[in-house]
């Protein structure tokens, strides 16, 4: 609903005042489709050079004059890599734990959401405090305790300690209350009247109103975990529970890795972790802008 | 949970007796009584609907935090981890120590250096990028759009681990350029005076676009019609941005700031993967300096009193920057 709206209206407000501003448009325009774009060429270099690096043999990546094209294009780099570095499972670790912290976050958080907006508790405001509290704090002030606790509970090397401690996230409670704030009070008094629960009311006529919100809340959960990188550091030693950031790292920082080759296979690891990110990003990019937007404006 | 609240809802109408016990002070006469009632059993349900979310806080959060306090005023060690009770008590030893230790002033030095000049970057870059593809671009808006914001989604270990090669001394992308247009580049990340300023560049390129598309909303938020009335003014496009855009955005503005600084406080994985934190600990952020206190040497009650003064500097600059940025608009 509301991601139409965003981009439906967004051509309008640029071709109603067109007429005034035409005469210098027309001198100004092309100059700044030139700035522009050579700005989004600076913004992709990198990409750019990643990706055609991870093809390239040897001899092309120590070129001197550096060259852009791969001379040979080979695909060494990617077997040299899955050679040395398990990166299936590294995916499957990675996969497994982003799923798990977004269905959590997505029950949990839009849980609280409905209650913060909806439901007239007598804690409520001091329920809100809490979550704008927890917005503030910063996740490296935790993870010391937590790593004691994860360590008693004997939760290091596994997939709930890596998920727990994110499984309800402060942004996706805020985010979730800020939509659902929205839903007209007579809707749900309505059903109210009828005799329909308050769980009945969230699972069946708010949950089903607020979808744009949850596929926000699942992108960004999705994509906060799959590049959440110090947790995971800390509380992994067996590498056969490594997240693919962790891995990469830790390959990268690797003193023993093979000099020279050794930035060809980084390219390559670095194209695999990346490339399905900008891929679902590509795909689903109006949630990605209308979230931050959301979460900003109000 | 369904089971508790759904039934009760149907059942409770008749028989106020059970909703009165939850809280209505003395049923009032009659309009009223509907309302509290269904505050009764609403409070009921709130509080269930919030109990995941309130026990996971609990344990995860705020356990945590209050732990790395206590422990901040501890000698909290590598036997402390399967025994932390055994820790002995050391008052504000820590903290005292922390203030003469020169690793951790120099991180401290550092973050604020990589704060200082990075946000203002940040924020003026995301910003023009937004004007120019709000005001200038109608054709293809969406694709500049997505390219700018790109790098925001990316792994940051991923795109670190990228710039290390475009910054490489010998094989990078940008040493080869400069020999190739016959200048001579700095070795970035292998220099003290370059490496910082190699990962601000770095943290810009990948937050910008954050900026950009906060900007954007904001300044779709601005009617047209003020901006119509200050062109007729004769404003020139500079009196227009000062005077217009940027005290209609102060609210966005304010928001991205604080995002930012709070980002670029925590800095970590930029230099993990980057420096190291060298050469000679030019890169050294707070943060890389806890963890490697904490988690290389597994002093952790010194760890966890520079987390807490890390804590400190970034609430202290969050409420002065709400302050600042609010009293202005008045």
């Amino acid at each position: 609903m509301s991601t139409q709206q965003a981009t439906a209206p967004a051509p309008a407000p640029s071709s109603v005042p067109d007429s005034p501003r035409r005469r210098e448009g027309r001198v100004r325009k092309p100059l700044l489709y030139v700035v522009a774009s050579l700005g989004l060429l600076v913004m992709s270099a990198p990409f750019l050079w990643m990706a055609l690096s991870a093809f390239k043999t040897k001899k092309d990546l120590t070129a001197s004059p550096p060259v852009w094209i791969p001379s040979t294009w080979t695909l060494q780099n990617f077997t040299d890599l899955l050679d040395q570095l398990d990166m299936p499972r590294y995916f499957l670790n990675s996969l497994i734990v982003a799923v798990l912290v977004t269905v959590c976050n997505l029950l949990f958080c839009s849980m609280l959401g409905y209650a913060l907006a909806k439901l007239n508790f007598s804690g409520r405001s001091k329920v809100f405090g809490v979550v704008l509290a927890a917005l503030m704090v910063p996740g490296n002030l935790m993870i010391l305790p937590l790593y004691v606790l994860m360590n008693k509970l004997n939760l290091l090397d596994s997939y709930a300690g890596l998920v727990l401690p994110f499984a309800a996230g402060a942004f996706g409670v805020f985010l979730m209350r800020q939509f659902m704030v929205t839903i007209p009070d007579e809707l749900l008094e309505a059903a109210r009247m009828d005799g329909a629960g308050e769980w009945y009311i969230f699972w069946r006529i708010v949950l089903p109103l607020v979808k744009p919100a949850l596929a926000t809340l699942t992108i960004f959960t999705f994509l906060g975990s799959w590049n959440n990188f110090i947790w995971p550091l800390i509380a992994t030693n067996d590498p056969d529970k490594y997240t693919l950031p962790v891995a990469l790292a830790t390959f990268a920082n690797d003193p023993n890795r093979t000099v020279g080759g050794g930035n060809g296979m980084l390219m390559a690891g670095s194209l695999l972790v990346v490339l399905p990110v900008l891929l679902v990003f590509a795909v689903l990019q109006r949630h990605f802008t209308q979230g931050i937007a959301t979460a900003g404006m109000k | 949970m369904s089971s508790t609240t759904t039934p009760g809802a149907a059942a409770e109408r008749p028989t106020p007796v059970r909703s009165g016990a939850v809280k209505a002070p003395a049923p009032g006469p009659g309009r009223g009584r509907g309302k509290k009632r269904s505050m009764g059993k609403q409070n009921l349900a709130g509080w269930l609907f919030s109990t995941p979310f309130l026990v996971l806080f609990g344990v995860f959060m705020l356990f945590p935090i209050v732990a790395t306090l206590l422990m901040s005023f501890t000698d909290f060690g590598t036997r402390n981890v399967t025994r932390p009770l055994e820790a002995k008590f050391v008052g504000f030893d820590n903290y005292v120590q922390l203030f003469g230790d020169d690793k951790f002033l120099k991180a401290l030095f550092n973050t604020a250096y990589f704060v200082v000049v990075g946000v203002p970057l940040t924020i003026v870059l995301g910003l023009l990028v937004a004007i120019l593809l709000n005001n200038g671009i109608d054709r293809a808006r969406t694709f500049f759009r997505v390219g700018f914001y790109a790098p925001v989604v990316t792994t940051i270990v991923a795109v670190a681990i990228v710039w290390r090669f475009v910054l490489d001394p010998s094989d990078g992308l940008i040493a080869g350029l400069g020999a190739e247009l016959g200048f001579s580049t700095p070795d970035f990340l292998g220099s003290e005076t370059w490496a910082m300023p190699s990962l601000i560049m770095m943290a810009v390129w990948r937050n910008m676009g954050t900026v950009m598309v906060l900007m954007i909303a904001g300044l779709q938020a601005i009617p047209t019609e003020v901006r119509e009335a200050a062109r007729l003014d004769g404003a020139s496009a500079w009196q227009e941005l000062r005077r217009i855009t940027v005290p209609l955005l102060r609210p966005t503005l304010l928001y991205a700031t604080v995002i930012t600084t709070i980002g670029y406080l925590n800095v970590f994985e930029e230099p993990f993967v980057m420096t190291q934190g060298g050469p000679s600990d030019s890169t050294l952020t707070v943060s890389l300096d806890m963890y490697r206190e904490g988690f290389n040497f597994f002093h952790m009650g010194y760890a966890s009193a520079m987390a807490y003064v890390l804590f400190v500097v970034i609430m202290g600059i969050t409420v002065l920057q709400l302050r600042l940025m609010k009293d202005n608009t008045k």
